[in-house]
């Protein structure tokens, strides 16, 4: 597999990026001077102790919170507000309760492409988007009738669907079960195997950010939190997670982040 | 719980005491039973029904009327006992809808003038506090500054505004619908707030994500998201609207049933004020009924999750 060339033009780069939150006269620093370029259609997971900031930074490059110094440069342009270019999985699914898991993909689908697809070729659309998470069966469902890790594939649906530049994912499987998880872990690399897009995930199981990025970013603890190191996972692609276990690549991979993280930059509540 | 239904359903079928089923073919004989099942536990549902919702409150209104019958029966009694009424005016029961000349009507179209007016005051007042109660929620400092002044406008009784609208307007009709709207308004508004206020910063960031702009976030986020906060508003103001429109008709004159009150008052025809009570009871439980489950439907969904 060739890798994409990160060295000459940067896809998506984040450029000496700082967070401070202002909370009355005190402040404090979450991150401080992130730097990482991305190449096109790479997959990278950021990855961190609880409270360090991944979800700051990954909310910084969707636009949906402003840095306090610094530029996230997509294609060269500076983005500092957010839309569908960065489609955003968010933790907790975030689908309307009020609309149905098709109706939910169709609010996107008819805001990106509404002037520029026909009605039957949104619908179609949707309903791609919709299969390819396998959810066609539940499409006139409410959220509250089907399971977290359903939930979770509408999510993703309804972010693929606006054919964005960047996925990002904000823990996408954190509060689902092992065998849930392990599903759609498989989906997604499918999916990115597929479509070639860019992602960027955030979690905090090792193994998952192991099976499915060509890039880890470890971050150190806040606060004024920064990366500590990135790590590369040379596996060839398509990973199969059985055939994985034994591979001495992952082993070590594996074990460079969990040294990372438990050796080194121990969680402040197990480190006291 | 669905396996214990059809275990009675099935035991259900095969009483000992019944002939045993002839020629029928053992296929068809469970499906029998399942029907069966399924009518007696209907019927039985609908024993469950009377046995808890219908039969205690009528139970009470038997032992209501007894009281009322005993305590107002001796001689000099201030008030009519049931019997009374019931001899003197159960025209106004029994035929609704009879028309004899413009003063002369049952009180069915009188409730149903007073609805008319109720449903333009709270018609307005449910767009207007929804819009208001919208913009208010999208600001903290709208929210500070407006939230205490609303708070004690909404304690003034609705006669108290009578007199201030009659001045504005100069006619009764225009004021006793003002008077619905000006009562029923401060629920919506603060609940509406409130509402918007709690929708998930989840919601907005999808709505940020996919660029939506103010028409369609308010469309398709703030109306839906806040609608359990709206319904109760809703609920709330159509309860007042329904105070405030008896109140202002007693002093506006018309035909409205608080008319009717307030013209049974001076002529001292006492029972017939005792059915308009009645009607008027009845009236509101419906509307607000009707609004609850209006807002069940509509935020059928949204609750949950
Ligand atoms: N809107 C905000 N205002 C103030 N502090 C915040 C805000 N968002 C996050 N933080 C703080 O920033 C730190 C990092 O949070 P977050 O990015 O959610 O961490 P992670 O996703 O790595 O668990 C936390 O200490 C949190 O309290
Ligand atoms: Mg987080």
């Amino acid at each position: 597999m060739s890798r994409p060339d990160v060295t000459n033009a940067p896809y998506l780069k984040l450029d000496h990026i700082a967070k401070s939150f202002q909370r009355g006269a005190s402040s404090t620093e979450v991150l401080r001077d992130i730097n990482l370029s991305i190449a096109d259609g790479e997959y990278v997971a950021i990855i961190g102790h609880s409270g360090c900031g991944k979800s700051t930074l990954l909310n910084i490059i969707a636009g949906l919170t402003p840095v306090s110094s610094g530029a996230v440069l997509l294609e060269n342009q500076e983005v500092n507000s957010p839309g569908p270019d960065r489609a955003v999985v968010f933790q907790n699914h975030s689908l309307l309760p009020w609309l149905t898991v098709y109706e939910n993909v169709a609010l996107a689908v008819n805001k990106v492409f509404g002037s520029r697809k026909s009605r039957a070729e949104r619908d179609a659309w949707i309903r791609h988007n919709l299969a390819l998470v396998h959810m066609t069966h539940a499409l006139d469902k409410r959220p509250s009738e089907i399971s977290g890790g359903m939930k979770q594939r509408v999510g993703i649906a309804r972010a693929l669907a606006m054919e964005p530049k960047i996925l990002l994912l904000d823990e996408p499987f954190g509060a689902l079960d092992a065998l849930t998880r392990a599903h759609l872990q498989d989906s997604v690399m499918e999916i990115h195997a597929r479509l070639k897009n860019t992602m960027i995930m955030i979690t905090h199981d090792v193994d998952e950010a192991v099976l499915l990025s060509d890039r880890i970013v470890m971050m150190t603890n806040g606060p004024a939190a920064t990366i500590g190191e990135v790590m590369e996972v040379p596996l060839e692609r398509p990973r199969k997670r059985l055939d994985l276990v034994e591979d001495p690549t992952y082993t070590h991979a594996r074990a460079g982040v969990l040294e990372f993280l438990y050796a080194r930059h121990k969680a402040p509540s197990i480190a006291a | 719980m669905a396996t214990a239904k059809l275990k009675t359903a099935i035991d259900g079928g095969v009483r000992p005491d019944q002939p045993k089923p002839g020629p029928q073919t053992a296929e068809i004989i469970p499906l029998k039973r399942a029907e069966e099942g399924a009518l007696r536990r209907q019927a039985g549902r609908f024993g469950a029904w009377i046995l808890v919702s219908v039969l205690p409150p009528m139970l009470t209104v038997a032992l209501l009327l007894l009281i009322w019958q005993l305590a107002f029966s001796g001689p000099g009694a201030t008030l009519p006992p049931p019997s009374t009424v019931w001899k003197e005016a159960h025209d106004l029961i029994l035929q609704p809808f009879y028309w004899a000349g413009s003063q002369d009507i049952g009180l069915g179209w009188r409730v149903l003038t007073s609805l008319q007016r109720v449903a333009i005051g709270f018609g307005l007042a449910a767009v207007v506090g929804v819009a208001v109660g919208s913009i208010i929620g999208q600001s903290i400092w709208a929210m500070r500054g407006l939230d205490p002044v609303f708070q004690v406008l909404r304690t003034v009784p609705p006669l108290a505004w009578l007199p201030i609208s009659l001045a504005a307007f100069r006619d009764a009709n225009p004021s006793a619908i003002f008077v619905i709207f000006i009562t029923a308004i401060w629920p919506i508004i603060i609940n509406t707030a409130v509402g918007i206020r709690n929708i998930p910063q989840d919601y907005r960031n999808v709505a940020a994500v996919l660029r939506l702009n103010s028409a369609e976030f308010f469309l398709k986020i703030m109306l839906p998201g806040a609608a359990p906060y709206i319904f109760t508003g809703l609920r709330i103001g159509i309860g007042l609207s329904w105070l405030a429109i008896v109140a202002a008709e007693m002093l506006t004159g018309g035909v409205g049933i608080g008319f009717f009150i307030w013209d049974a008052w001076n002529s001292s025809r006492l029972p017939d004020i005792v059915v308009a009570l009645l009607y008027i009871g009845l009236v509101g439980f419906i509307l607000d009924k009707f609004v609850a489950a209006a807002g069940r439907f509509v935020t059928r969904g949204t609750a949950a999750s």
